[in-house]
């Protein structure tokens, strides 16, 4: 399935300051559907390059990263039971203070 | 060269006092422009206009000036006399006089604004002016909110500027948002962000956040007809270490700018009752792409701890609230100071330059980031970032072999440095571990250099 991720808001830092990345992920062995939950563990496997714990806390993303999947905020499609369809665009963003 | 020094001494003094004289007199000029500005208002109330039947155009409270001055708003058909009478009557108080404060400033007070708040502690440096349009090389030193009221005074001067020269915190936050209809948000932090919030929430104030760092934007209206709070969004705040400041991460300063101007936009379109303010939505601007993304956010959370069903957050909860301890970040943005080694491991900027002037042989390794060190470097030190230390450590061994033998064998000295001496030392911690065991860190880094050793080395 391809997929276009992207980091913002300082997260880009964390895999070689890249922000866009067309990626080709299919669902695991036995299951049918990507649901956010396995793509967070792919791309902190495959995309993230350091410092993991500033991306994920536990299962999810840490405290301060909004993730959209095509432009809406995951809490409106399930979390991390959103179910990803081909062509997706996931966006993780950080939230910014500075002013 | 000394008759040169006192005559631009001289000069310089005058410049002052004319400056200064320059500004009585510009405030002066302005107090008189608002007396005037209210006998009229009160000469067009006092005595009404005989009105023709369904003749609405002269009982819309607008006197001539106004009429001229806000021409522009008059003629928008969707904004028109209605939008400009909404305006004139609401307030909006803009917290931190800074980079996303100065533009909404500018443009609040030109538009109509009926009374503006201003709060903010800080005082204007040099380092500010690349962004804080609002504030001119005349005020530096002086205070930001006395700096931007005279700004936003001299542009219109028939709009209230109300100053708060103080720092917005629980003890004072209920009484002065209570005065206001609407509440920008353009403050640095996290716990400020989550106060703001919070207050606003408790007080039924909308609030209009902005923020911007390096090349990036975010905008949206919190706690507006129902929508979301920032709460509702973040419930947890985020580590400190991700919470990166501009005075560490940089920031194109017309960054600011555009989120700033668009938090006008959003407090001008909220209190005119104007348009479809920017709750539930929010805009992200990537400047390095020229990107910008409206995207769509949750609704209010029902477990909100802030404005969710059985939230608990009222004035007095929220005036005993510890925002410094919830996210673990100071108010203050003064800049962080770890004290991780002990004093046998570090050795004071004056301490190594006498012992640089005396011939030492040693190394000295600067761990900030490449593009920090071509700002600035101290001469003979070697670059070798943080980040990539562990790896280089033959380069240092090297060059600790190369000094040593320089004289005659006796052991080479390990300095380290950066920009602040928090990173130095976890580098010294570092070097420790792998087994540089004499290494020293230079206590305050390179503005301990440039405040204790040699004053006309540059700061950033």
């Amino acid at each position: 399935m391809q997929l276009t991720l992207e980091f913002g808001g300082g997260l880009e830092l964390l895999c070689d300051s890249v922000k866009s990345h067309n990626i080709n992920v299919d669902p695991q062995d036995g299951e049918e559907q990507l649901t956010m939950k396995n793509l967070l563990s792919w791309v902190r496997t495959n995309v993230i390059k350091e410092r993991p714990e500033m991306f994920m806390k536990g299962d999810s993303v840490r405290p301060g990263v909004l993730v959209l999947v095509n432009d809406t905020d995951w809490e409106l499609s399930g979390q991390l039971e959103t179910v990803l369809e081909e062509k997706d665009n996931v966006v993780f963003i950080s939230t910014l203070h500075g002013g | 060269m000394d008759s040169n020094g006192v005559e631009a001494a001289r000069i310089r003094q005058e410049i002052d006092s004319l400056k200064s004289n320059k500004r009585n007199i510009e405030r002066q000029i302005s107090a008189l422009e608002a007396q005037l500005n209210q006998l009229e208002v009160n000469s067009s109330t006092v005595c009404p206009q005989p009105l023709s039947n369904g003749d609405l155009s002269n009982s819309n409270g607008l006197s001539p000036d106004m009429i001229y001055r806000y021409s522009r708003h008059l003629l928008l058909p969707s904004f028109g006399v209605q939008g400009q009478a909404n305006l004139l009557k609401s307030s909006v108080l803009v917290i931190g006089a800074g980079g996303l404060g100065s533009p909404a400033l500018l443009y609040l007070a030109a538009c109509g604004v009926g009374r503006i708040g201003i709060v903010d502690h800080d005082v204007v440096e040099l380092n500010n002016l690349q962004r804080q349009i609002i504030h001119t090389e005349a005020y530096i030193g002086k205070s930001k909110v006395e700096s931007a009221a005279a700004t936003c005074r001299s542009i219109n001067s028939s709009t209230q500027i109300v100053e708060h020269r103080e720092a917005f915190c629980t003890s004072n936050a209920l009484e002065i948002v209570s005065k206001y209809d609407v509440v920008v948000d353009a403050t640095d932090n996290a716990p400020s962000r989550y106060m703001i919030n919070d207050c606003c929430v408790v007080l039924g104030k909308p609030l209009v956040s902005g923020a911007a760092l390096g090349l990036e934007g975010q905008l949206t209206v919190y706690n507006y007809n129902g929508g979301p709070c920032y709460r509702c969004l973040f419930p947890t705040p985020p580590p400190t270490n991700a919470c990166q400041r501009c005075a560490d991460s940089g920031v194109l300063g017309v960054v600011p700018g555009v989120i700033g101007c668009l938090q006008a936009l959003e407090a001008i379109k909220v209190a005119s009752l104007v348009g479809e303010p920017l709750s539930g939505r929010m805009l992200l601007l990537d400047a390095l792409s020229g990107r910008f993304r409206n995207v769509k956010l949750r609704g209010r959370s029902l477990q909100c701890e802030a404005c969710g069903d059985d939230a608990v957050l009222t004035r007095q909860t929220f005036s005993e609230f510890d925002y410094e301890k919830f996210t673990q970040t100071p108010l203050s943005t003064g800049p962080l100071k770890l004290n991780l080694l002990s004093l046998d491991d570090r050795i004071s900027s004056k301490e190594y330059n006498e012992q640089v002037g005396r011939g030492e042989a040693h190394v000295l390794v600067d761990v900030r980031p490449s593009h920090h060190y071509k700002i600035v470097s101290l001469p003979n030190s070697m670059n070798i970032p943080l980040s990539t230390l562990e790896g280089r450590l033959p380069e240092i061994s090297a060059a600790l072999e190369k000094e040593a033998n320089k004289e005659n064998g006796s052991n080479a000295s390990l300095f380290v440095i950066c920009r602040r001496g928090n990173d130095s030392q976890v580098a010294v911690e570092l070097l420790h571990k792998l087994g540089f065991t004499s290494a020293k860190d230079i206590i305050g880094g390179l503005e301990s250099w440039t405040h204790n050793v040699d004053p006309k080395f540059p700061t950033y």
